[in-house]
């Protein structure tokens, strides 16, 4: 935008397809490796009756595995880890908490689909070397469109389809069903650890008009009023830097951002003073989540097409109100939802290319020249959620350059007036059975998906004795 | 000979036959450039030991690419490098652990397989601001310089690690710098180079140790020379269209459907030394230049001054 260039069709196909094939991987990868041990008791999977396991599975999922022998060798390969003394990454962990309420049959069952999601998501990443050339860090997206130019051949087009559609299968038969089979035991967790506004640039344009042709829509949901979905205006963001460990200065749009650390090793002061790397981004002044679930919501609140009957069937099966969405199980659910909307699309988004390439349209990049003077932005939805860049160019190169991440949007602090951050807010009033052992606090943590590491310190009122946790 | 047997019923179990187990070990053993009398040794060294080798994996100022990395192997499957082949005993990520329990994770594993673990570094260090960068209270420095010396071998992991990677960018702030030269133990660290690496060469570099109890031989830039003796340029399948001088000078253009060499379009292939024209990525499905874009030389030291502006000739 910034250099006036108009991608061409395939390009803008090819990137929604990276983006998609993106989604799969990482809700995946979120759900089963990152939060689902927040609700799975590993140990308490060993004494599950592998008869009773299999028949669980058989009701809750469709899943292309199972059988009373599967779940008796998972049993013996979690035994054979456990008895070996050497329990690695699953030490020491807080199993057998009593905020843990999965039956132990439920807990093998999700323990066995986190063995087979870690290979799956290796499958899925796949897709983002067949157009991207590797994964992580794929490496054919250039301004002026993409590189792949050779990729858009039979063969890999077949292959990409084979793999979205082997994940679309694992999303709808496994992730779901767990997903929905978890939440049915933590309903509770639909009124905790739910926040106020929410923002999402939107995502997926399809054609060139964007915001209107998103597939994912933009919008702002303030005070959770979901009915009224407001537009999004990318001049009233700001990032204020009170709490922050950077100079001192007003809250300022990108376009004039700074991004000047302190000249000295940071202290951490909560409350008044400085206590991250992070800023406070803000819209309007307005402190907003962002991720899965604002996209959710803001399309539900548009009556989109695929998301909304998903939710409404989705609140329906758990038997849970609307309100409930404003939670984190509302959070995870929502990016679970979002999941099977995304990888469904990506058909439609192949079938665009192949009707391109067939009609001898092989376009996939617009030359353009760097100008002397000039300015832009680009707003997108990743997994974690908004992420905006802003470009100021100067004398024939980059002047600034800023952007504003989804975890910077969730975890930043405290603004000038106080306002607190997303996480901050969905935190309080969080019930914590054991403070030494604050599983729930991770719980609404890990429901964003933080790209962070950050520390969490419990106080206890009572004795004022200070736990601290790492969320990782 | 009964485990082993055990050991490939278990692979059959997880859908995996002997042969391909076979292949792999043969590629793995191809790629770390040993002769193929070294393929049953190699097998060996996945038949599910009886202690599993212990493995402590440091975060440190990085953006996780490199475990993300790990976490695409697919020979061996990620699951089985966690629950039958290595002792994963600390890993941020991937750990269940938190807060206090997770620290004591790590001094345990210190205390308990003192000299014996392998340590694996992924991320940079800050020298002028040490508290840029901590853990749990403790500066990144204190941290390396509290691990690394109990170690049996270590390797630092992508860019970051090896030579500052990004954060070590001009005009780089905080002072990072790699390990090596954090410690001042250059030379007797691994660096498995790359942003991030590809899984292979991590992976490969254990496996040697493993079988030969010693670490790969490295190159002046502590990379293991069999994965980075060679540059992306000299095992470039588009190699015949430099010679020929075939040049993409735009992106999108015929030549560049036609799959011409991506030297004045940036390529830093000639300066580079990677094996990723050979291994590729992701289970051999592509690596960049395959993909039509030039090679941006991640595996160098400060490459992101040194190779950048990435789209100009060299």
């Amino acid at each position: 935008m910034a250099v006036g260039v108009q991608i061409p069709e395939n390009a803008r196909i090819i990137r929604n397809l990276l983006h998609g094939a993106q989604v799969q991987h990482d809700h995946i990868v979120h759900f089963y490796h990152l939060h689902a041990l927040d609700w799975v008791d590993i140990v308490s999977a060993l004494s599950a009756d592998p008869k009773k396991t299999a028949a669980l599975a058989d009701n809750v999922s469709e899943a292309p595995w199972g059988g009373v022998s599967y779940y008796k060798s998972v049993q013996d390969r979690i035994k054979t880890f456990v008895d070996s003394g050497q329990l690695g990454p699953f030490a020491n962990a807080y199993w057998g908490h009593s905020a843990y309420k999965l039956p132990p049959e439920a807990n093998l069952m999700a323990t066995a689909h986190y063995i087979e999601a870690l290979r799956l998501q290796a499958k899925a990443a796949r897709m983002h070397a067949i157009f991207g050339g590797k994964n992580p860090h794929p490496q054919s997206l250039v301004v002026g469109g993409i590189t792949s130019v050779r990729d858009l051949s039979p063969d890999r087009i077949a292959e990409f389809l084979y793999i979205t559609r082997e994940t679309q299968d694992f999303i709808k038969k496994v992730y779901i069903p767990d997903l929905l089979a978890v939440a049915s035991f933590y309903k509770d967790w639909g009124g905790i650890g739910g926040t106020t506004n929410f923002l999402a640039y939107g995502e997926f344009p399809e054609t060139s008009a964007e915001p209107d042709s998103l597939y994912m829509p933009r919008g702002l949901v303030v005070n959770r009023n979901v009915g009224g979905v407001r537009p999004v205006d990318q001049t009233q963001v700001t990032e204020d830097v009170t709490h922050a460990w950077y100079e001192k200065g007003d809250a300022k749009h990108p376009y004039k951002g700074e991004t000047k650390p302190i000249q000295e090793n940071p202290e951490y002061r909560p409350g008044s003073g400085q206590y991250t790397w992070l800023k406070a981004p803000r819209y309007e002044d307005l402190s907003c989540e962002v991720g899965p679930l604002a996209r959710v919501l803001v399309a539900y609140g548009k009556g989109h097409k695929d998301i909304k009957p998903l939710v409404d069937s989705t609140l329906q099966k758990l038997d849970v109100p609307v309100q409930a969405l404003f939670s984190t199980l509302g959070r995870t659910a929502a990016r679970g939802l979002e999941t099977i909307a995304v990888g469904d699309r990506i058909e439609t988004w192949m079938g665009e290319l192949l009707a391109n390439l067939k009609n001898g349209d092989t376009k996939t990049y617009e030359p353009w020249e760097m100008p002397d003077s000039g300015e832009g932005y680009g707003l997108n939805d990743v997994p974690r959620g908004s992420l905006g860049h802003w470009i100021r160019i100067e004398d024939g190169k980059i002047g600034n350059y800023q952007y504003v991440v989804p975890s910077t949007w969730n975890l930043g602090p405290r603004d000038t007036k106080g306002v607190l951050g997303p996480m901050e807010e969905a935190l309080i009033g969080t019930p914590v059975a054991d403070p030494k052992q604050p599983l729930e606090i991770l719980r609404t943590v890990h429901s964003f998906d933080p790209c962070i590491a950050c520390a969490v310190h419990v106080i206890d009122p009572d004795s004022n004795e200070v736990y601290k946790i790492k969320a990782l | 000979m009964e485990k082993e047997k055990e050991f490939y019923e278990r692979l059959n179990a997880k859908g995996v036959s002997r042969r391909d187990f076979m292949k792999y070990c043969t590629f793995l053993t191809a790629t770390m450039g040993l002769s193929s009398s070294f393929v049953p040794k190699v097998a060996e060294v996945f038949a599910a030991p009886k202690q599993r080798p212990p493995v402590v994996w440091l975060h440190l100022g990085e953006c996780t690419g490199c475990s993300e990395s790990t976490l695409r192997s697919m020979y061996p499957w990620i699951d089985e490098l966690v629950l039958e082949i290595l002792s994963i005993e600390y890993h941020e990520t991937i750990m269940t652990a938190s807060g206090d329990q997770a620290e004591e994770n790590l001094h345990n594993a210190i205390k308990k397989y003192d000299g014996k673990f392998i340590c694996v570094v992924e991320g940079a260090i800050p020298l002028k601001y040490p508290g840029y960068g901590r853990v749990a209270g403790k500066d990144f420095i204190d941290i390396a310089k509290e691990v690394v010396p109990h170690a049996a071998a270590t390797i630092a992991i992508g860019s970051c690690a090896n030579f500052g990677g990004i954060p070590a960018a001009a005009p780089n702030p905080g002072g990072y710098t790699g390990l090596g030269e954090a410690l001042g133990m250059e030379g007797k660290i691994v660096n498995i180079a790359g942003c991030p690496p590809n899984p292979i060469n991590l992976v490969g570099t254990i496996v040697n140790y493993l079988l030969l109890g010693k670490l790969p031989a490295l190159d002046d830039l502590g990379r293991p020379l069999f994965a980075y003796a060679k540059t992306i340029h000299d095992s470039c399948p588009r190699r015949s269209h430099f010679e020929n001088d075939e040049m993409v000078e735009e992106f999108g253009s015929e030549e560049a459907a036609l799959g011409y060499c991506l030297y004045k379009v940036g390529c830093r292939g000639p300066e580079t030394y990677n094996n990723c024209a050979v291994a590729k990525f992701n289970d051999g499905t592509s690596w960049p230049v395959e993909a039509g874009h030039p090679c941006i030389g991640c595996s160098e030291p400060q490459f992101w001054d040194n190779m950048t502006p990435f789209y100009e000739e060299l």
